[in-house]
């Protein structure tokens, strides 16, 4: 019954949701005419909501519950609307109401209400001190010495090691397809299969997890009975499908205040439920956009307590709930839908909407993903094409750019290693040229009053074996400890058995170690030193070739480092054998990473932000962002498989003249960069003096999205420092 | 080819120098002194670089693949790309040769230049006319005369050449309604107009002047206002042509 009319076989033999999408899906070619707009409804509830989110920015948070560590079944079911709400779901008892997660650590949710006029409950404070470890403080037992001194200089920084690690999809869409009992009995056939091995600390560990993951599906099944809904069996029309996915996704926001909480790719797997109802005439256009509509106002509505800190490294409140949209094969209706919430609802930083770009999409999808960015500057594009053939036709994006094959992989997160403070650590013989304190291991330091290009590059390649292990020894110790206080239950109970994991390392500054580098190779770069004899600054005589000019000179030294610092993460042991991977992603840690970096040879002046994620420094890039772009697309992806992000800029006269010409150009360019390798764009499309006017009037511009490295933010809940940093970069406008 | 020319600079800019993404090389030199001005760093040939068109070939060939994918070509631009012709001509026969849209991006007052091989090396002419009265033109450009480019306009409509106008519209120097209507008559009379690009003055390029310590000749003028924009573009339109 709740299959009739569904094709293919394999899918009904095993959990793989892949397989059923590949046999239903319906692929649509058409343009974007068929959508509907808001109904009355969508549009109430939205504005009540609107509402109370001004007053969350007024108070930095709307509410906080202060007393109930969450978990799947804690809280009472929340409505925001109970008799016109379409998906229910909240993740707290009251909407915008915060949860506190201690099994992360107490001391993030400590800061966390203190610094919004909250106090913890005496009680849990009793409980997650005396009687309950939690993963900061496993982790800071663990912690080796040279770690500590790493991450107290930021050489190595926003190590999940105080909070949930994030980046775990589920693959939330099996709840919807299979039902709960059926994930159960799944679960628990694997676990008993386990019986016969001997009982091995590996094996121990996996009994005790699939133990966990069972009961999280148990609770996951009263939380919905606790709303009304019998989620034991598989989803029946296209609004249960939604309901049932969301309720999984909904459990591990409940469970987990992950750094990135994405959603995975759900989006053709809802199209062939809403296509049926469709079909048999049980559903409308407007009832299906409307059912997506309430679908991804929940979605806007996930809120993780965090400390004002954490706000200032990655801007803003994100949560990345990740969608990846489209990819070749698979645009739907619905793939039109999601993007269509962007205008019934207005732009908005989440969901994070992802769409999977090929050269071979079809065209009105093109167009239409080209005019939404235009309108909205809310979605990035990724490369289906690169994706689809490192991973599989069924992957989504884990937080801003780490592809996951949903269900089968997940990762590690490791944050990231600052590269170019690292080159400043080679000069100074691994002193820090900010606190003049020994870091690295003590090297004889440079003492070349200019720089010799060979010196410098064999001292740097040495600090870079010493980041690399000392990076991943850290990433060692968070998981491990992860697993074992703060496991994702229900995230991981919908994954196959085993799990591929990838240990997801990444790399900051890119763009400032290779221009340094070149620097110091094709121009004079002379030392300044202390009284001490630490170098703290650097005088810079002639030109040299910048990253982000499609210049070889500068790009080759941007390629070798990617590869070199990857060659460097593999030879180290990963926890669980872990398959290594790098990104060159920064999200907006790019301003932090600058405040903690001294003067570089690169005529970057300390406490200068770098540029964010893959991007060429701002001002260098002189031959527009499609030269800059080409520079990006020539990292190697085989090296960099967590992801390299781009962020561009350009005004609306920069694209074209007419509305037309814009989208048509937009959607070339990223034809063109797909086409050359290039594996991320975020696109925004803004008037400098429209951001100019945000500054200065922020209640004027409540929902101005701008796309930073790998996600969205609202413009107004940034720091000033981070508006400028933002402002001052390129805008590709036209002269 | 071992043609030398007198090369600026190079971009690649997206929807405003001729359809999609577009390498466009910037000569140095140019025989007009416009007023407006916005980049006064390529009016003469010593401000560029000398560079053989097979130099600058070899950086298009860079870019090659994306311009195709993103439908877009390569543009030739100044400065004045006619005022060096032979190097031009070479470019442009390049790009053709890797199959690239071309477009020619120029004032037309030294349209006479223009030899057959050059033009039928050339998909696009972006024809930039300073104003419709003679006057006005001489006024504008300050060294130029309006003839030659209403005759080279002429010429690339008997060839079948496609056009797109430009005009750059400034406050109280070219925007008078009897020059915008002699514009758009000229532009009317002239068979493979496609459109006419209204370009509202900006002061964009002031710091270049200064860079140069030459003053700015229009510092002080405002760019239009919306409704002088929509005007002018309203007049092209009542002309019967395509107005951007």
């Amino acid at each position: 019954m709740a299959w009739q009319g569904f094709r293919g076989t394999g899918w009904r033999e095993t959990i793989d949701v892949g397989d059923f999408i590949r046999h239903n899906v319906r692929p649509y070619d058409g343009d974007a005419s068929f959508l509907t707009g808001a109904t009355e409804r969508t549009e109430r509830i939205w504005r009540r909501l609107q509402r109370m989110f001004a007053e969350e920015r007024r108070r930095g948070v709307y509410d906080v519950d202060a007393h109930t560590p969450s978990t799947i079944t804690s809280h009472e079911p929340g409505y925001l609307d109970r008799d016109h709400e379409l998906i229910v779901g909240l993740q707290t008892s009251a909407p915008l109401r915060r949860a506190i997660m201690p099994n992360g650590g107490l001391r993030m949710v400590q800061a966390g209400l203190a610094a919004y006029g909250f106090s913890l409950d005496p009680a849990v404070k009793t409980v997650f001190s005396r009687y309950r470890k939690t993963h900061n403080d496993g982790v800071f037992d663990a912690y080796p010495a040279d770690v500590k001194a790493a991450r107290r200089s930021h050489i190595i920084t926003g190590l999940p090691d105080a909070y949930g690690r994030g980046r775990i999809i589920g693959d939330y869409r099996r709840v919807a397809l299979y039902g709960v009992d059926r994930l159960i009995a799944d679960r628990a056939a694997i676990k008993a299969s386990l019986d016969d091995q001997p009982s091995s600390e590996d094996v121990i560990r996996d009994r005790e997890e699939l133990a966990e993951q069972i009961r999280a599906l148990e609770e996951l099944r009263f939380m919905a009975d606790r709303y009304g809904y019998d989620i034991s069996g598989p989803a029946t029309t296209g609004r249960e499908a939604i309901q049932w996915l969301y309720f999984a996704y909904l459990a591990a926001t409940k469970e987990q205040n992950g750094a990135a909480m994405s959603l995975g790719r759900t989006s053709s797997f809802v199209d062939i439920y809403l296509q049926r109802d469709i079909d048999e005439g049980r559903l409308t256009e407007q009832q299906a956009q409307e059912l997506i509509d309430d679908f991804v106002i929940k979605l806007r509505i996930i809120r993780f307590l965090r400390t004002p800190e954490y706000d200032q490294l990655f801007s803003g409140d994100p949560t990345w709930v990740t969608e990846a949209l489209g990819g070749t094969g698979f645009v739907t209706r619905t793939s039109f839908r999601y993007l269509q919430t962007l205008y019934n609802l207005g732009p908005a930083p989440e969901p994070n909407l992802t769409v999977l770009w090929s050269p071979s999409l079809p065209e009105g999808f093109k167009r239409f993903c080209a005019q939404v960015s235009i309108d909205t500057s809310s979605i990035q594009y990724e490369n289906d094409d690169l994706i689809s053939s490192a991973y599989s036709d069924d992957t989504a994006i884990a937080c801003c750019v780490s592809a996951m094959r949903v269900g089968k992989d997940m990762q590690f997160f490791g944050a990231r290693a600052n590269i170019a403070k690292a080159l400043l650590y080679a000069v100074n013989g691994g002193r820090d040229e900010m606190t003049g304190d020994q870091v690295a291991p003590a090297t004889p330091p440079i003492t070349d009053d200019i720089l010799d290009y060979e010196t410098v590059f064999a001292a740097y390649d040495k600090t870079l074996d010493w980041l690399a292990e000392t990076y991943v020894d850290a990433l060692n110790v968070i998981h491990y400890m992860h697993d074992k206080y703060a496991y994702e239950r229900i995230q991981m109970a919908l994954h196959d058995y085993p799990v591929h994991r990838f240990l997801a390392t990444g790399i900051a500054g890119l763009s400032v170690a290779v221009d340094s580098l070149s620097a110091i190779k094709h121009a004079q770069v002379k030392v300044l030193r202390d009284e001490t004899g630490l170098a703290v600054d650097y005088a810079v005589d002639g030109d040299f070739p910048a990253f982000g000019n499609n210049d070889d000179r500068a790009d080759a030294i941007a390629v070798d480092l990617v590869e070199r610092f990857m060659a460097k993460i593999r030879r180290q042991p990963a926890y669980r054998g872990a398959e290594p991977s790098l990104s060159v992603l920064t999200i907006t840690s790019n301003v932090v990473y600058g405040k903690h970096t001294g003067n570089t040879p690169d005529g970057r002046r300390a406490g200068e932000p770098f540029a964010p994620g893959a991007n060429p420094m701002n001002g260098r890039d002189r031959h527009g962002m499609v030269a800059a772009a080409l520079s990006v697309a020539k990292l190697p992806y085989r090296s960099a498989r967590d992801g390299i992000s781009l962020t561009i800029t350009a005004t609306p006269g920069g694209l074209g003249h007419s509305r037309d010409e814009r989208i048509a150009n937009l959607a070339g360019v990223l034809d063109g960069y797909t086409d050359a390798g290039g594996f991320h764009m975020n696109v925004n499309v803004l008037d400098r003096a429209t951001l100019e006017d945000a500054m200065a009037h922020p209640e004027n511009y409540p929902q101005l999205t701008i796309r930073v490295s790998g996600y969205a933010v609202n413009f107004v809940k940034l720091t000033a420092e981070q508006q400028r940093d933002v402002i001052s970069r390129t805008f590709h406008g036209s002269l | 080819m071992t043609t030398i020319g007198s090369v600026h600079s190079f971009d690649l800019s997206t929807g405003v120098d001729g359809p999609g993404t577009r390498f466009v090389a910037f000569l140095a030199g140019c025989p007009l002194r416009c007023l407006y001005c916005h980049s006064p760093d390529t009016q003469y040939r010593r401000y560029g670089q000398p560079t053989t068109a097979d130099d600058l070939l070899l950086e298009v060939r860079r870019y090659e693949r994306f311009l195709k994918v993103a439908h877009g070509g390569v543009t030739i631009s100044g400065g004045e790309p006619l005022q060096q012709r032979d190097f031009t001509r070479a470019f442009l026969r390049g790009c053709k040769e890797m199959g690239l849209h071309t477009a020619l991006d120029t004032s037309g007052f030294l349209g006479d230049r223009a030899d057959r091989e050059l033009l039928e090396a050339t998909d696009l002419v972006l024809l930039d006319i300073k104003s419709g009265l003679s006057d006005t033109y001489g006024k504008v450009t300050r060294t130029g005369r309006l003839a030659p480019t209403v005759r080279f306009a002429h010429r690339l409509a008997e060839l079948h050449k496609p056009i797109w106008v430009r005009f750059v519209l400034v406050p109280g120097l070219t925007d008078e309604p009897a020059n915008v209507d002699a514009v758009a008559e000229i532009a009317a009379g002239v068979a493979t107009v496609e459109r006419v690009e209204v370009l509202p003055f900006h002061s964009l390029g002031a710091p270049k002047y200064a860079a140069l310590g030459l003053p700015f000749p229009l510092a002080g003028t405002a760019p239009p206002g919306p409704a002088l924009v929509d005007r002018v573009r309203t007049q092209f339109r009542d002309h019967g042509l395509a107005v951007y």
